[in-house]
């Protein structure tokens, strides 16, 4: 099953017979304090800076949150789209839990964007479907309801179904339909861990959709993250994450994805991995400095 | 040292390392030696939680090592409690908690339960997704020094407003502290909506919490029990 995305010139193509789509997590406000000042003045300029770094890191989409408190969300959001739609062709992902501001977002977005995201719960099925499909647009749907995450694999698959068939009923096709099988921390459950990647493997055989995930959540309130959050995308991959929002600027995720896609057979004789590798080198001797 | 002392010593150092067996058997241990259950409490559970709590704030302990401590304690609760409610003594405050309508997120609301309870408080947790009237419901009913409501999400975050409001509607807002906290929220948010205070963190919530409940001795039965409590404990240890 493929989602295309795009932008106004470049498509990206998710699929489980395709490498990992990376989407970038850096362009959002929530514990990045210089960040939510800037972009609550409208000063778009890190906004900008966080888009360029991150797809020169292997992003190959942009999630974009403005979610600022005591703001303007949606002039935000636009005004950071568009920001990053004029120094990178990567499609975005807009990601807000105000549905006015996935509205002004997805309006004044040029190509086809992926909503984050859709829950199932009732009330914001009926507001964000119908938007998904006026614009055209792809959206995750999170497997949770009213009643909170379920640790049951099987009642997340059971929600994911509910979405993909609300989906289906405001007429958007189900290979539009991205599953967010739910990452939490370790720290506070052992299982987590473990409840999600049952997840996914159900979600891939039963219903055959794309998946992607808060892949950093895992590791949360834990020493090393990077390392943590490393070692759940290969397992996720293999378990049939397809995309994940994550920080491609961690040189361990970035590596980690790399290097699973090779494993994978994602990677025709290795030749990302080795352009990756000697971009990292050539960029290690540009620090060191010009050769004596 | 006295076999009394070395107990709080190892109480002491098991909850700090959540190793919940031990702690449970200690505290056994020390009611067969006919130790006061509000000295297993104020001076070995209580002074580990909050050492729990100083790490967790510098960074040197992490989320898992804070619930495990917390569960070696709840260990020792569950058989203290019941011979404290005997005593008639009072907890140190009461504090009502909950994410508020429309957000589940729990962890960081859990982990102030956590130290709440560590430091003596008595917690009635709301649990996540919790509308205004039931706030407003556990006001009346068990009239807590603090409310606090929890929020991770922009979206939500609005319902700290809508919550006093209610509070106020309800005539309740005067008669009790309201502390706000979660990861989008700022001091200057707190102020907008009108909470009377901001915590970044459950270590902090809780201190600011103590400070609080301390501040008003002579009125608060909390400061009262605490006070009493240390008395019973200097009693004790003359008596050692």
């Amino acid at each position: 099953m493929d989602t295309v995305l795009s932008s106004r010139s470049r498509e990206v193509v998710v699929s489980i017979d395709r490498p990992f789509v990376i989407i970038g997590e850096r362009i959002n406000p929530t514990g990045r304090k210089v960040l939510a000042a800037e972009m609550k003045e409208g000063r778009m300029d890190r906004v900008r800076a966080d888009a360029i770094a991150q797809v020169a890191a292997g992003a190959h989409m942009l999630d974009i949150n403005a979610g600022i408190p005591m703001a303007d969300e949606p002039a935000l959001l636009v005004a950071a789209i568009r920001a990053v739609c004029e120094v990178t062709d990567a499609p975005v992902c807009i990601d807000s839990s105000i549905v006015e501001a996935l509205e002004a977002g997805l309006s004044a977005y040029e190509g086809k964007a992926l909503v984050n995201s859709v829950t199932a719960e009732e009330e914001r099925m009926e507001r964000i479907l119908p938007l998904v499909k006026k614009h055209g647009a792809a959206v995750i749907g999170m497997a949770n309801d009213e009643t909170g995450i379920s640790m049951v694999p099987e009642e997340r698959l059971a929600l994911a179904r509910r979405i993909i068939q609300r989906a289906a009923d405001h007429g958007i096709p189900q290979h539009d339909v991205i599953i967010d099988p739910i990452a939490m921390t370790v720290a506070a459950d052992p299982l987590a861990g473990q409840i999600t990647l049952a997840t996914m493997k159900l979600i891939r055989d039963e219903l055959g959709n794309n998946m992607t995930c808060g892949a950093s959540n895992v590791s949360f309130g834990l020493p090393d993250r990077p390392t943590v959050n490393a070692a759940f995308l290969p397992v996720a991959m293999y378990a049939g994450l397809t995309c994940a929002i994550t920080n491609p600027l961690i040189p361990e995720v970035r590596r980690g994805v790399l290097a699973s896609d090779l494993l994978l057979g994602h990677d025709e004789y290795a030749m990302k991995w080795i352009r990756a590798h000697r971009a990292e080198q050539a960029e290690m001797s540009a620090k060191a400095g010009p050769a004596q | 040292m006295s076999r009394e002392e070395e107990i709080r010593a190892e109480i002491f150092e098991h909850t700090l390392n959540g190793h919940a067996p031990e702690v449970k058997a200690l505290t056994e241990e020390a009611l067969t030696l006919h130790m006061d259950p509000m000295d297993i409490l104020f001076k070995a559970l209580i002074p580990s939680l909050e050492e729990v709590g100083r790490r967790f704030e510098k960074g040197d302990f992490f989320v898992p090592e804070m619930l495990i401590a917390a569960r070696a304690m709840q260990g020792a609760l569950v058989i203290l409690r019941p011979l404290i409610a005997e005593t008639g003594a009072k907890p140190v405050g009461r504090y009502v908690i909950g994410t508020v309508k429309g957000d589940i997120h729990d962890i960081g609301k859990n982990l102030c339960v956590i130290m709440l309870e560590g430091a003596g408080f008595e917690v009635f947790d709301l649990g996540v997704n919790t509308p205004p009237e039931k706030f407003v419901d556990a006001v009346k009913t068990h009239e807590p020094d603090i409310v606090g409501f929890s929020a991770f999400l922009t979206t939500t975050m609005p319902m700290f407003k809508a919550n006093i409001e209610a509070l106020q509607k309800a005539g309740l807002r005067d008669k009790v502290h309201i502390a706000v906290g979660g990861a989008p929220v700022t001091e200057e948010y707190a102020k907008h909506v009108g909470a009377d205070s901001y915590a970044p963190d459950a270590s902090m919530a809780t201190r600011m919490a103590k400070h609080l409940v301390g501040d008003r001795s002579g009125q608060s039965q909390g400061a009262k029990a605490l006070e009493q409590a240390v008395m019973k404990i200097d009693e004790t240890l003359r008596k050692g």
